[in-house]
């Protein structure tokens, strides 16, 4: 697999990641490098093999339905750059 | 058979294919992955922890009500659960969603295949295609309409259970779809997995609209986003389906986008900053294991399922003779099927039921209740229905005294008692009276005689008229009929 500078460029506008058009040619160099080293992994025999989501053996855990959190407004509005009424304030989004 | 519906076009009539994917928010006190309250309504950001919010390094745990409640309506649309699914990570980009995912199922939904039967108002079935069913998070609210250059952002729904349910292209009419979400409803409720409150949004449609020549291949479809009522659902689909067939048959072709309903316009527009948000990187969530389900938990919570429209309906079809059609009313809200049978115990079941439809949901529409603010119980409408059938009033001051019911709320008995009206059914008191109407009409009696049949009904209305409507109305007849004819 390998990536042109079209898709890296419409990757990186969906990540919100401004890369200035010179910048480029070398993120499509440095995307494929990586690309190529985790392809070494396709030299692997997996047939048969089923696809493993943890080493740990652990299932995943599951919570009581219970409120146990929340009620803190301030402390969750505490880093936002702008807040009005306990909201935060943003840009307008509207479409 | 109904005819199925079509659009006439100028090049002939034109099918509409429709599949809806309907957006059901989970009963359940704590959100899906954290332990913040769920309840609507609240001040904002004030039901928000620091998984909703996104904050760096929080981690989620799932909640096991959740899932039970996505299982439970899986079994209830008797669909295939998946024992292992997968959560994954739907990326972009959206002020309320802090997360800049949003962490939903993809390729292993909990819930596969399954199907749900609408009711035509013929009183016939027809079986919709379920494709899956999955767990996903809400996003917050974003409020534009509070500062001119500035939007406003509440996290409390962030993070709240959602379950994507989506149908197969097996609906073909508006009306068709407006049955399928009142269906879907009428199932959540049942189970108790939604509220189905479609205003306050816990029940939410896109709809997937295209259209083609019957006997052709599916056409190029637009999806109608996030609609809240049947109406606007019912609305946008013939809007929509209009458009495509004036584009087809002015020889374009249709793009496959994502569309809004303007409700004020009532018509469906391209929402163009969505044109590349399709491209959402799903990838598993590296914070979340499969979730893994005994099928032993599974069959626990298929047991103990209520008894479900469908079943319901069929008992009520067989149990108490009652027509397909009104049984699919009776079995829509589960407090009314119990309402009925509350009322139809021990009594004629098809009579009771036609009291309730008839009279009893005729009068609460029009004065703007439902069942639950009825001013009539149910015992007390089973009181009238046994008033009926004992001969004690005729069913013309049954209507009489129903209305009296629903004004003040008394027992029938009683307001037959205070008001006199019961019913004459002694033969000596009616012979009177009629012998008082044909003495009175003695210049009738003689046209009847004379071969003027007609004038029977007279001699009814003016005995049922002297005895203001008590007079037993079979034995008039009768004694009318000895008297003239024998």
């Amino acid at each position: 697999m390998s990536l042109d500078k079209a898709t890296v460029a419409s990757i990186a506008n969906l990540a919100r990641i401004k890369v200035p058009d010179d910048r480029l040619e070398a993120m499509v160099g440095d995307l494929n490098a990586i690309l190529g080293f985790v392809e070494q992994l396709d030299e692997v025999d997996t047939t048969g093999v089923e696809p493993l989501a943890s080493v740990t053996g652990h299932s995943l855990p599951q919570r009581e339905d219970a409120v146990t959190d929340g009620g803190y407004q301030a402390r969750v509005t505490a880093n936002a750059p702008e807040s009005v009424h306990g909201f935060y304030v943003v840009p307008k989004v509207v479409e | 058979m109904t005819e199925p519906y079509r659009i006439q076009g100028e090049t002939g009539a034109w099918e509409v294919v429709l599949g809806l994917e309907v957006h059901a928010q989970v009963i359940s006190k704590a959100k899906l992955f954290s332990g913040s309250s769920t309840t609507f309504g609240a001040e904002a950001n004030t039901q928000v922890s620091l998984v909703d919010a996104a904050m760096p390094g929080m981690l989620p745990v799932i909640n096991r009500e959740c899932v039970e409640q996505a299982v439970r309506t899986g079994l209830a649309l008797k669909a295939q659960i998946n024992l292992r699914s997968v959560f994954d990570r739907k990326n972009y980009f959206y002020a309320d969603l802090p997360q800049g995912y949003q962490i939903s199922q993809y390729k292993d939904p909990i819930v596969g295949e399954g199907e749900l039967l609408l009711d035509l108002p013929d009183g016939s079935t027809k079986a919709v295609g379920i494709e899956r069913l999955h767990l996903e998070q809400d996003a917050g609210k974003s409020m534009h309409d509070q500062h001119p250059q500035k939007s406003y952002i509440d996290l409390n729904r962030s993070g709240v259970a959602l379950m994507e349910i989506v149908s197969k292209p097996d609906l073909s009419s508006p009306e068709e779809a407006g049955l399928y979400v009142k269906k879907l409803r009428s199932i959540l409720r049942y189970v108790g997995t939604c509220d189905g409150n479609m205003q306050e949004g816990s029940m939410r449609a896109d709809v997937n609209v295209s259209v083609r020549k019957p006997g052709d291949p599916l056409g190029t479809r637009c999806e109608i986003k996030n609609m809240n009522s049947v109406r606007f659902i019912q609305q946008a689909i013939e809007y929509e389906a209009r458009r495509q067939i004036e584009i087809l048959e002015g020889g374009g072709q249709i793009d496959q986008e994502t569309r809004l309903f303007d409700t004020s316009r009532g018509e469906t527009r391209s929402m163009r900053s969505k044109e590349d948000a399709h491209d959402y990187r799903y990838f598993p969530d590296p914070d979340l294991l499969p979730l893994v389900l005994e099928q032993a938990r599974v069959d626990a919570l298929g047991a103990d399922l209520p008894e479900l429209p469908d079943t319901k309906k069929a008992r009520f079809i067989s149990e108490y003779g009652l027509s397909a059609y009104d049984a699919a009313i009776l079995v829509e809200e589960r407090a009314t099927a119990d309402w009925y049978e509350q009322l139809a115990k021990g009594r004629d079941a098809k009579i009771a039921a036609n009291w309730m439809i008839t009279e009893l949901f005729g009068a609460l529409n029009k004065a703007g209740k439902d069942l639950s603010e009825s001013p009539v119980s149910a015992d007390n409408l089973g009181g009238l229905v046994d008033l009926i059938g004992d001969g004690t009033i005729s069913g013309r001051i049954a209507k009489e005294v129903f209305a009296e019911m629903f004004e003040t709320g008394k027992p029938a008995g009683e307001i037959v008692e205070e008001k006199g009206l019961k019913q004459v059914s002694d033969t000596g008191a009616i012979e009177g009276i009629i012998d008082e109407v044909l003495a009175e009409n003695a210049d009738k009696v003689e046209q009847y005689k004379g071969g003027k049949d007609k004038l029977f009904g007279f001699f009814v209305g003016q005995t049922m008229k002297k005895s203001q409507g008590k007079a037993n109305p079979g034995m008039v007849n009768e004694l009318l009929r000895k008297k003239l004819d024998g």
